[in-house]
């Protein structure tokens, strides 16, 4: 309140009044739900009965809760075919909708049209596509003299298919995004490389891949966050199954909430989780960025 | 590379998103045992998938709900975005810039820890199978903040100047002087709002359970996990179609807007 002598008296007052909603909302669904997920995590509570107190057990279970890493696994093994597969896609899309050619616009909203649809959606969809015998991807391959695959009845194939389709849906943002960062690189480099006698892939690895870092680093932690975030498909196509190859960690921290009552283990499992996506952005970030 | 083969590629990239969706909109006239076919034409078309989904699901009232909250929430985030982020980018007060380092340190706090808090707060509160639930907790995001306060940042200060002088408030300045000049960044918040609120499903799930009260990606949701559709592809894919259609039509028409806005909200991340 000191401060506020020296400077024009409405003004100041004005300042304090209108950042009073955030303020307000920050302390209700902020701060409190924070605060209180950390009281949580000591705690057994199925909200009916009275809370209590178990000390460190919840981390104690965590620590031997197998299918918690399976869910951990599972997720992990979504990324790791997720983000290549758009990034190399989406760049590759990008890179030819940066050419001088017609129909740009069209082209790019058409490859945004499933950003914009709910995931839901994309998932009853994709959940025909994949359908073994009547699926239209299967019948594809039948067609063209190929084995039918067991998209989402293999519980090798399961994963991949789920990291397919998010792929599908996610990629037009991330071609939007690159495109943004193509077409932030000065023509004049190119102009300079082809004087140099460059050749175009030449030119693609030595200007426009290095120009695009940042853009990369976006797209890798927007992706892992959305990666993480995995619940809608798993839990609309297979449930979790089969044999547990698509239970996400976010399904898992859902169903030991919601469908067993476990709030305290759940926060746990909350709380445990967020860390590990915070690390593992941090890594992230380390090693796709590029200091120059 | 020739031009030839920048409009091959682009072609089968395009026929790879949109043939899924011609495909989905075909099959829900289709007769069920013609879904699995890879072709759209069909000389059985009929109603019979969404007459079966009106039958068996108000999706009528799923949609008025759905309306209703984003309509609130995407208004709610507006109007309260725009006012604190006017008071933190055009006014100085003790304690603005922690606040404003406050506002980007929510915005890297993973939903995975708030989410079970917030469902016992809705408990607490008896907001559970109300529309409070859904509208309230939505009504104020950082990422709305954010763009109105950059977006206020370049508003030159003799305009703000000019309507002091005339007796304006800061609230009226606000809404009469800036409104008017930041239709860009309002369409933007407006944008990505109403999409993310339209097309969230774990959070209905969570604290919605009677069937007046859903929203309809989450009618949609139960439909197609909860049996009620009896295993029919049909009317699953015809409610699927019925939730993507408004968003889709509405993004026919706007869908520069569309990209745009993502992609700031990407970018500023």
């Amino acid at each position: 309140m000191k401060a506020m002598t020296s400077k024009p008296k409405f003004g100041d007052r004005a300042g304090y009044l209108m950042s009073l909603p955030y303020v307000f909302y920050f302390c209700l669904f902020i701060g409190f739900p924070l605060v209180f997920s950390f009281i949580l995590i000591f705690h057994k509570w199925n909200i009916v009965t009275p809370m209590q107190w178990i000390g460190l057990r919840n981390f104690y279970r965590l620590f031997h809760d197998v299918q918690f890493f399976i869910s951990i696994r599972n997720t992990l093994v979504f990324l790791s075919i997720h983000i290549p597969l758009q990034i190399v896609v989406a760049l590759l899309l990008a890179v030819l909708l940066n050419q001088k050619i017609k129909l740009k616009g069209f082209f790019r909203a058409l490859y945004f049209l499933p950003v914009i649809v709910s995931g839901v959606v994309i998932t009853i969809l994709w959940q025909q596509l994949f359908a073994y015998e009547t699926g239209l991807l299967n019948l594809l391959l039948t067609k063209i003299g190929l084995l039918k695959i067991p998209w989402l009845i293999d519980s090798g194939w399961a994963m991949p298919s789920i990291a397919i389709m998010a792929t599908w849906k996610n990629i037009g943002l991330y071609i939007v995004l690159f495109l943004v960062g193509l077409q932030g690189i000065p023509r004049y480099l190119y102009e300079a490389a082809e004087i140099d006698g460059a050749r175009p892939i030449q030119q693609f690895f030595h200007i426009t891949l290095p120009a695009l870092n940042s853009t990369m680093v976006l797209v890798v932690i927007l992706s892992t966050i959305g990666g993480f975030s995995l619940f809608i498909e798993p839990f609309v196509m297979t449930g979790g199954g089969p044999m547990n190859s698509t239970l996400s960690a976010m399904l898992y921290i859902y169903n030991q909430a919601f469908y067993f009552g476990h709030m305290g283990y759940a926060a746990t499992l909350g709380i445990f989780f967020a860390f590990l996506i915070l690390i593992v952005v941090l890594i992230q970030k380390k090693f796709v960025e590029r200091k120059d | 590379m020739k031009k030839s083969a920048i409009y091959i590629l682009l072609i089968i990239g395009g026929l790879v998103f949109a043939y899924p969706f011609l495909w989905m909109l075909s099959a829900t006239f289709k007769p069920e045992v013609e879904i699995g076919s890879i072709g759209l034409w069909s000389s059985n078309f009929s109603m019979r998938s969404y007459i079966a989904v009106f039958q068996k699901i108000p999706i009528g009232k799923a949609l008025l709900n759905s309306l209703l909250v984003s309509g609130c929430v995407t208004f709610s985030v507006i109007l309260f975005g725009s006012i604190v982020g006017y008071a933190l980018s055009r006014l100085r007060f003790f304690g603005r810039d922690f606040l404003l380092g406050l506002i980007l340190f929510t915005m890297v706090i993973p939903f995975q820890i708030t989410l079970i808090p917030m469902y016992i707060l809705m408990v607490k509160f008896g907001w559970v199978d109300s529309y409070l639930a859904l509208i309230v907790p939505g009504m104020i995001s950082a990422f709305g903040i954010l763009l109105f306060r950059q977006f206020f940042m370049d508003i030159p200060q003799d305009l703000i100047d000019a309507a002091k002088i005339d007796g304006c408030n800061d609230l009226s300045i606000l809404f009469r002087i800036i409104y008017p000049l930041s239709k860009p960044v309002i369409i933007t918040v407006g944008i990505v709002s109403f999409m993310s609120s339209w097309n969230d499903v774990l959070w209905p799930l969570i604290v919605i359970r009677l069937q007046k009260l859903m929203t309809l990606p989450q009618m949609v949701t139960i439909f197609a996990v909860g049996g009620q559709a009896d295993a029919q592809l049909g009317a699953q894919l015809a409610a699927a179609t019925l939730l993507a259609v408004p968003i889709i039509l509405v993004y026919a028409f706007f869908q520069r807007y569309f990209i745009e806005s993502m992609a700031t909200t990407g970018l500023k991340n």
